[in-house]
């Protein structure tokens, strides 16, 4: 029974994980985190405006659809 | 799992379909229970997901696990990023997902349920899902090349330029019909209005927030403009009872035409865009939510549909739009059927995050199916309406009459029993003044929706709150679209014309960003003034021609994705994408023939414009007499350039065949995964 119950806590667990990373990529958290990993900054107003300059021109060339 | 295992499991999913399917289907008479609905999809999507799409991967496409992906070969951390597949599915949901798959099953309704369902379950496992699948594998074989670049390599020049007049042609028909059905749900309504004017800001709230006290945070900060729009909610039922409030918050229809073109122009050529970017994550946060929560409530509640199976409408006599059910419920129901446009997602940002072939069953396959549940949804909350109040809030008062004694008669002579006072009683309860004559979908699915929510969540003292959360939640994404799409076609405009004047193409160029701002709101802007104007509401001619773009461009996807397979040397398998491709042919150039010549006035454009000629002339008819030529017109070309590309198609498939013609594949050179070494 407990060997279940760890079994079911970590699937949980992994698919909170997931669904916070697919969250954080649709938000562009993630890209963001690429953003300062990259460039060697750490997150600041200055990197931030940086990283949507740098990433705003691509997003809104972006088709959404219908 | 054992073998006999497998097959009883997968015997009881068939079993159970069958009855579902087989309940929505023959069930006449007596109300069905919605869960019929959900339990027929459920079932359809499992076993087209593990047999249909599981024979295209394997007998075509032949995914190759070992096969690097651009994801990996060209990864550059920004546009080219190997991602977690689960990741890429909820990006490419998210980017597929928009009013589509809400509206057009909600105006399909006055067919009856049943028309919009099947279609619903069997276009998207046959055609939708297909499409996205295949084209999201071609663009990963070619280096996550768009559908225009991989028509103009795969067919010729010409299906490259017609790919890129349709692209065009749909954003801009597709933005006039998405204002149009923003102006039909707030026009009138000072509770709406003030939600919605409070989103700006809001989002320039969040902007400061992101910018400078918690750069980045795009999630909390979201959660924190949820939270202030619910307020705005909240704060707008006191608005629409403040006399002089809600008189600031009244607009007529062709003022808020107005204001949407000039807030799409502003959004487009001034830098205020910066300023309501994050308005476009609240639009994202709000609408995952909220289809999540509709999810939830339909299970919960598992309504009773009240619409009948079939109407007497699928004559194409219907009120909320004229046609009969052949060709019409196919366009008018695309992207939660087959969706041209979802080619265009397929074959931009996701085929480059994707980290290895064998996952583009998934999230090409899959989203398109979870795209599809959307649209059951929201033909459940259209049929939980009584069929009555579902006509009274859809119809134009040019069919029903403008007074609410005559629209109830009217309605109720239909068979579909209605009064004013049941139309009162309803505006009062979602805190309306009326809601007759609201056309375009969306009024009628946040009524549904409401219906839903307040029986699950709240009872019907909250009944006014889901309503305008509802209203919020359509208005709130469908402007995200228009600013959002206003940029995209502005950008490929500006791309275009860089070819004729080296500075026009410069996206940074301030006089090129004000021309073509200036070009493409002034041409979706004609289309919704169009629809304004228009004594039928707009939807009947716009809706359709917008159904028909955004199929032709499946067409044209469809011959991308047909002349690949034979190329692949897998012509007996070619029938995976053929079918689906003359049934899109039988259907978007049937439904071109009756828009452009048919001679019911309500229907044809022509013969309308005719019997508008023959009454009595004054500015107004000269208008919508060239209206109706000009739509005629638009779909003309249309047809003409799909049929170039049709024709340029079949010139290679029996080149190819009869061995006249070399396959000749413009695929990226084969490199092993790197993926495939480190495990061993």
């Amino acid at each position: 029974m407990k060997r279940l119950f760890n079994h079911v806590l970590t699937a949980a667990k992994n698919a909170c994980g997931i669904l916070l990373a697919t969250l954080r990529e649709i938000f562009d958290e993630a890209a963001y985190a690429r953003f300062l990993n990259r460039a060697g900054m750490v997150s600041s107003s200055e990197s931030y405006a940086a990283f949507r300059q740098e990433f705003e021109e691509a997003k809104m060339r972006r088709p959404k659809c219908c | 799992m054992n073998k006999p295992l497998v097959f009883l499991v997968w015997g009881v999913v068939a079993a159970l379909g069958a009855v579902a399917v087989g309940t929505v289907a023959l069930h006449r008479g007596e109300p069905i229970n919605a869960l019929w609905l959900v339990v027929a999809a459920a079932c359809c999507y499992s076993l087209g997901y593990r047999f249909y799409s599981g024979f295209i991967a394997k007998k075509i496409l032949a995914l190759d696990g070992l096969r690097a992906t651009p994801a990996e070969r060209l990864e550059n951390g920004r546009d080219f990023l190997v991602t977690n597949k689960w990741v890429v599915f909820g990006h490419h949901f998210a980017a597929i997902a928009g009013p589509g798959p809400l509206v057009g099953p909600v105006l399909a309704a006055q067919f009856g349920y049943l028309p919009g369902t099947m279609w619903v379950l069997a276009g998207a496992v046959f055609a939708g899902c297909v499409q996205d699948f295949v084209i999201l594998l071609f663009s990963v074989r070619r280096d996550g090349k768009s559908l225009t670049e991989m028509a103009k390599d795969e067919i010729g020049r010409v299906g490259g330029f017609v790919a890129y007049v349709a692209v065009i042609s749909i954003l801009i028909i597709l933005l006039g019909v998405a204002a149009l059905i923003v102006v039909n749900a707030l026009k009138a309504s000072p509770w709406g209005t003030f939600t919605i004017a409070m989103t700006m800001p809001i989002a320039v709230l969040m902007g400061i927030y992101l910018r400078r006290i918690r750069p980045g945070k795009v999630l909390e900060v979201s959660a924190l403009g949820f939270v202030l729009v619910l307020a705005a909610i909240w704060g707008g039922q006191y608005v629409s009872q403040h006399d002089a409030l809600a008189r600031a918050f009244t607009f007529s229809a062709p003022a808020l035409a107005i204001l949407i073109m000039v807030y799409g122009f502003a959004a487009s050529a001034l830098p205020v865009w910066l300023l309501l970017a994050p308005r476009d994550y609240l639009s994202t946060f709000v609408k995952l939510g909220t289809i999540a929560l509709l999810a939830v409530g339909i299970v919960v509640l598992h309504p009773t549909l009240h619409m009948p199976a079939l109407t007497r409408f699928v004559d194409g006599t219907g009120p909320v739009f004229a046609g009969k059910i052949f060709p019409f419920a196919f366009i008018t129901i695309a992207c939660g059927a087959i969706s041209g446009f979802h080619a265009l997602i397929s074959s931009g940002t996701t085929p480059k995050l994707i980290a290895r072939e064998t996952q583009t069953r998934m999230v090409g396959y899959g989203a398109m199916m979870a795209e599809s549940a959307v649209a059951v949804m929201a033909i459940i909350a259209a049929c939980v309406m009584q069929p009555g109040i579902y006509f009274a809030i859809n119809s134009p008062a040019g069919v029903v009459g403008q007074a609410p004694a005559t629209a109830a008669a009217t309605i109720s002579s239909w068979g579909f029993p209605v009064t004013a006072a049941d139309m009162q009683a309803l505006a009062h309860a979602v805190g309306e003044q009326t809601l007759y004559n609201r056309t375009g979908g969306a009024p009628a699915f946040a009524v549904g929706m409401a219906h839903i929510f307040s029986h699950s969540l709240g009872g019907e003292t909250l009944m006014a709150l889901w309503y305008h959360f509802a209203i919020m939640f359509e208005a709130l994404f469908i402007l995200t679209i228009l600013d959002a799409g206003t940029r995209v076609a502005r950008f490929m405009v500006q791309d275009a014309l860089g070819h004729i004047y080296k500075p026009l193409g410069r996206t940074s160029w301030y006089p090129s960003i004000l021309a073509t701002s200036a070009l493409i709101v002034g041409a979706w802007g004609y289309f919704l003034w169009q629809g304004v104007k228009d004594p039928l509401g707009g939807i009947n001619s716009l809706w359709p021609l917008f159904g028909i773009s955004n199929q032709l461009l499946a067409t044209v996807a469809l011959c991308v994705a047909t002349t690949i397979i034979i190329k692949m040397h897998r012509a007996k398998y070619a029938a995976v994408t053929l079918v689906p491709l003359m049934w899109l042919v039988a259907v978007t150039f049937t439904a071109s023939w009756h828009k452009m010549f048919d001679s019911d006035p309500r229907v044809g454009f022509l013969s309308q414009a005719r019997v508008l000629a023959a009454g009595p002339a004054s500015g107004a008819t000269a208008r919508l007499i060239f209206n109706n030529r000009l739509d005629a017109a638009v779909t003309g070309v249309l047809v003409v350039m799909v049929t170039l590309v049709l024709a340029e198609s079949l010139r290679q498939w029996f080149g190819i065949l009869s061995g006249a013609r070399e396959a000749r594949m413009k695929e990226s050179p084969f490199v092993r995964t790197r993926f495939a070494e480190e495990r061993g």
